[in-house]
């Protein structure tokens, strides 16, 4: 089968649905593929490069339409594209079939088969074919690359010798893809990151990705709905959210909203009294413009400064990050594809029985299949997995056992020696010397460091046992050794009290 | 007044109870009730020996141990937990006391009755037993004086040391053996009494010898002497109680002795000759000139830097000690735990003038001793840390002794806080640490210097923050 690649026709748009790449890989698949005269030319892939990939190169769009089983596009069909589809063709593309009832009537009535990227159910096993991430991702990283661009300062901080730079203070609203590609794009450029999402079970990724999450003070709402989308939430919860973000709006110097409600408009995050909180040359990035935007002030497509705040509601995002969208797009594109040749001879099968092909067909020999039945999982968006970081490896070197076995031996002889000459009462006493040695070498050698000075006191309590020899001589006759041994035990007694009063004050103080 | 048998078995019991109060000693869980053993063991011992052994002048003795214990009580009461180190000095220096005068009193009192070998066994305990309880007395004074800065804590040394020390060896041996040969005939005072005279200028000699940045080592090695003092004393006494105590706090002493030598890569013998520090010889080559120039902070500036960061790293020091700043550094890394940040503390085995010196102080300042870490649970951890703070800290975190062999403080092991992205030092002023080496780690890029008195310019920072 031929897939064709016409070029996109919506103002603006420099995406183009498959690339050199991609292409080549779907001729491995069995099919052939015709690209429109400059279809990627405005993402940076040349013609020649396409027929470098062994792609046909068509000078008009008539003629892709005209040739190709499978048409490829980007955006919706549009300016009488749609009634191009023929019965025996096959569209994919970007159809948002719940906003276009009309386009998903012409394409029905064509009684070609339709299938929207969009519609491509949030299962695990479908990731790799989720345009709209893909697409996100790229929305919330150029989302930053824009604010930086109209922000006026740093997003590190900086000490220099000019002075400090404080770093800027970025707020990202809903941590679906879009918003974490921000976080991470902000962080990464030193930004202070903070995020809100209402479902809660995202302030991990968040702080995974090591941004603050704000939280905020209300009975534990979950705003998780199905897919993995956010669901509308309760009066009570908007106020308490709004009075959040009216605070943070004082405080933030650039906000990135991505709250998307799927078949609805986009939520009202940020108002006109928001936005007058914020300090001049601050600037919002309103990733739901088209839906009609998360902010009050938003004007789809444009940059506007209203009140001394940057307001940028591009629509099309990924499309101003033309070559990398392009990739990913093609890339999803083709996993799609892959799926649905099992053959790999370049036949296109549509499976009802496969739970992605049944999502994202919206119609299919002039019946509209849209909307398909719920999808039976729900899949969280991939958190980013922590890298367990690697054992360190210690490397012991052998100690030469020649010194210890030296020493051992001329501590054996000298006590050989010691026992030739000295008395059994000595000799005893001296066996229990010995082994207490070893005794205190043993027990002392696992003591925390922490420890060391209580352990010193400690020891140095019971070190004036030696009081024992002056108990052995108070009872002396002689009054010269008597007051002698006085002194002595008063002298330790002092030692004893002190020592373990100590001791004892000091490990008080030691707590978790 | 109890029978031999009896008082044996106690001193069994103190033993063990000994032993068990220094293994408790080995961790933060069990410590509490380890000193515990070692009270209940101390006041079983002195009930055993009191009935067992006394057989009078009861008042005297309980008068004694009344005012001896209450001067201890409140001595423990009243010090300031940066006075640690010299009360531990003084403390041993008491035991070193006490074994000079059980030494003499057991030798006038001629009480032994033994002859031939046993009495030639006997005499070089009692010997022993005064000479090292006369260095241990005479080192600790001197340690004391150091440590309370009454005296300088720079070393002294005197030409031809090593053989004035030399010298009062033989004069010991010399006199140990004109002791021996003159008390089988009844006399001997003489030799010992120079000998406790020379082993008393040994014992100062040998202090005055060693720098302030090795107190560590010579109170701990101190603390070993008391432990031998004790011992000798149980031999010349025959008693197996202060044989196996002496033994057990002898080498506890020599053990933590020599994990401080570990710990700043010197040998034992090379801290006890002394003289480091004295800014000759090699200690003098790159010090100071071209090191390129420090950038200077301000206390505000310092809190921004903290109140920004992720993992901070406190790293004190001597500096922190004689400031008493270590209530301020709890307060803020109180207020930096609860904005979220992880606050831990790197502690290097030889920072302060005692082992675990930082330890406690930061304990008295109620800060978690989770928190607390040895230096290698974090050095490998630099890396992801943002802010480190120093605070009068010098020779610890001197990366010299890393990068240049001819360092006099080269190998030491140090805590590498320039790995992380910044570091603040606080420091009074750009003078050299005790080991007199120039720290580079002042004039790295990523250093920041903090100067004034570390209490004051913390209080700022709190402040700030």
């Amino acid at each position: 089968m031929k897939i064709g690649i016409p070029r996109e026709i919506h103002s603006g748009e420099q995406r183009v649905a498959t690339t050199p790449d991609v292409a080549s890989q779907l001729i491995k698949l069995g099919y052939s593929i015709a690209v429109e005269q400059d279809a990627g030319a405005a993402a940076n892939y040349s013609n020649s490069a396409f027929e470098e990939a062994g792609c046909e190169i068509l000078a008009t769009a008539d003629a892709v339409w005209e040739q190709a089983d499978i048409v490829l596009k980007v955006r919706a069909p549009e300016q009488g594209e749609e009634g191009r589809l023929r019965s025996d063709q096959v569209l994919i593309s970007f159809l948002a079939p719940g906003q276009n009832t009309e386009l998903l009537e012409t394409l029905t009535k064509s009684g070609g088969a339709a299938m929207a990227m969009d519609m491509v159910p949030r299962i695990s096993r479908a990731q790799k074919m989720d345009a709209l991430s893909s697409m996100a991702n790229i929305a919330g990283y150029r989302a930053i690359v824009e604010a930086a661009q109209h922000f006026g300062r740093f997003f590190t901080g900086q000490i220099t010798a000019a002075g400090k730079i404080p770093p800027a203070k970025v707020l990202v609203i809903g941590a679906g893809v879009a918003g974490l590609s921000a976080i991470g794009a902000a962080k990464s450029m030193g930004a202070i990151v903070r995020s809100f999402d209402t479902r809660p079970e995202v302030k991990e990724q968040v702080e995974s990705m090591d941004a603050e999450f704000l939280m905020l003070d209300f009975d534990d709402e979950d705003g998780t709905g199905e897919g993995g989308y956010a669901k509308v939430m309760s009066d009570e919860f908007i106020a308490a959210e709004m009075a959040l973000f009216a605070e943070q709006a004082k405080d933030v110097d650039i906000i990135i909203t991505t709250a998307l409600i799927p078949g609805r408009p986009a939520p009202l995050l940020i108002t006109a009294e928001h936005v007058g909180l914020m300090k001049d040359g601050s600037v919002v990035v309103d990733l739901a413009a088209e839906t009609g935007g998360n902010c009050e002030l938003t004007e789809p497509g444009e940059v506007v400064v209203k009140d001394g705040v940057t307001i940028i509601g591009y629509t099309d995002l990924p499309s101003r990050l033309a070559t990398q969208s392009s990739q990913l797009y093609a890339t999803n594109l083709r996993h799609l594809l892959t799926d649905m040749t099992p053959e790999k001879d370049g036949s296109l099968v549509i499976d009802f029985e496969d739970e992605v092909v049944r999502g994202a067909t919206v119609c299919k020999d002039g019946e509209t299949t849209y909307p398909p039945p719920a999808p039976k999982l729900s899949a969280a968006p991939a958190k980013p997995a922590a890298e367990a970081a690697p054992a360190p490896i210690v490397e012991e070197k052998d100690p030469s056992i020649a010194g210890p076995i030296i020493g051992m031996v001329v501590a054996g002889l000298a006590l050989l020696g010691l026992g030739a000459v000295a008395p059994p009462s000595f000799m005893a006493h001296f066996t229990v010397f010995v082994l207490a040695c070893f005794v205190g070498y043993m027990v002392i050698w696992n003591v925390t460091p922490a420890l060391h000075t209580p352990l010193m006191s400690v020891t140095n309590a019971i070190s004036s046992i030696i009081i024992i020899g002056a108990l052995l001589q108070i009872s002396s006759a002689d009054k010269v050794i008597m007051w002698i041994a006085v002194v002595t035990a008063g002298v330790t007694a002092i030692n004893i009290a002190g020592g373990f009063a100590v001791t004892r004050r000091m490990l008080e103080m030691f707590r978790k | 007044m109890i029978n031999e048998g009896i008082v044996n078995v106690s001193y069994i019991i103190a033993t063990i109870l000994f032993i068990l109060a220094l293994g408790g000693l080995s961790n933060q869980e069990t410590a509490r009730r380890g000193n515990w053993y070692g009270i209940i063991g101390m006041t079983i011992a002195l009930l055993a020996t009191i009935f067992g052994d006394v057989a009078a002048n009861y008042d005297k003795l309980i008068v004694a141990l009344l005012v001896g214990g209450s001067i201890g009580l409140l001595l423990a009461r009243r010090v300031q937990m940066t006075q640690m180190p010299e009360l531990v000095a003084v403390l041993h220096s008491l035991v070193g006391v006490a074994a000079v005068a059980v030494g003499f009193a057991n030798f006038m009192g001629h009480g032994s009755g033994f002859t031939g070998v046993e009495l030639t066994i006997h005499d070089i305990e009692t010997y022993l037993g005064i000479l090292i309880g006369a260095v241990t007395f005479s080192g600790s004074v001197i340690a004391f004086l150091k440590l309370s800065a009454r005296i300088s804590g720079t070393p002294l040394t005197l030409p031809g040391r090593h053989w004035f020390n030399l010298g009062l060896l033989i004069g010991a041996f010399w006199f140990g053996y004109q002791f021996v040969v003159q008390s089988a005939a009844g006399g001997g005072l003489t030799p010992l009494i120079i000998m406790t005279v020379i082993a008393l200028i040994f014992g100062v000699h040998m202090v005055m010898a060693i720098g302030g940045a090795d107190m560590p080592v010579v109170v701990s090695m101190l603390n070993s002497y008391s432990g031998w003092a004790a011992a000798a004393t149980g031999f010349m006494l025959g008693n197996d109680l202060l044989i196996v105590t002496g033994a057990l706090v002898g080498s506890s002493g020599a053990i933590l002795s020599y994990i401080m030598c570990r710990a700043m890569n010197r040998k034992f013998l090379a801290v006890i000759a002394g003289g480091f520090g004295t800014g000759g010889g090699t200690a003098a080559k790159g010090g100071g000139e071209d090191q390129g120039e420090v950038i200077a902070i301000e206390a505000h500036d310092t809190a921004a830097l903290l109140a920004d960061a992720k993992e901070v790293m406190i790293i004190p020091g001597y500096g922190m000690a004689v400031a008493q700043a270590q209530h301020t550094v709890f307060e803020i890394t109180r207020k930096l735990r609860e904005k979220g940040i992880n606050v831990r503390f790197g502690i290097h085995p030889v920072a302060g003038r005692m082992p675990g010196h930082m330890n406690v102080l930061l304990a008295e300042a109620k800060v978690p001793y989770d928190i607390v870490f040895e230096m290698d649970e974090v050095n490998d951890d630099f890396p992801d840390v943002d802010v480190s703070v120093v605070i009068g800290a010098n020779d610890i975190v001197n990366p010299s002794a890393q990068t240049d062999p001819d360092s006099p403080i080269a190998g030491m092991p140090v805590l590498e806080c320039w790995k992380g992205t910044t570091s603040i030092v606080l420091k009074r002023s750009m003078a050299t640490g005790y080991a007199g080496v120039q720290n580079p780690l002042f004039f790295l890029e990523n250093t920041r210097m903090l100067f004034g008195d570390a209490k004051a310019t913390l209080d700022e920072v709190l402040k700030a923050l």
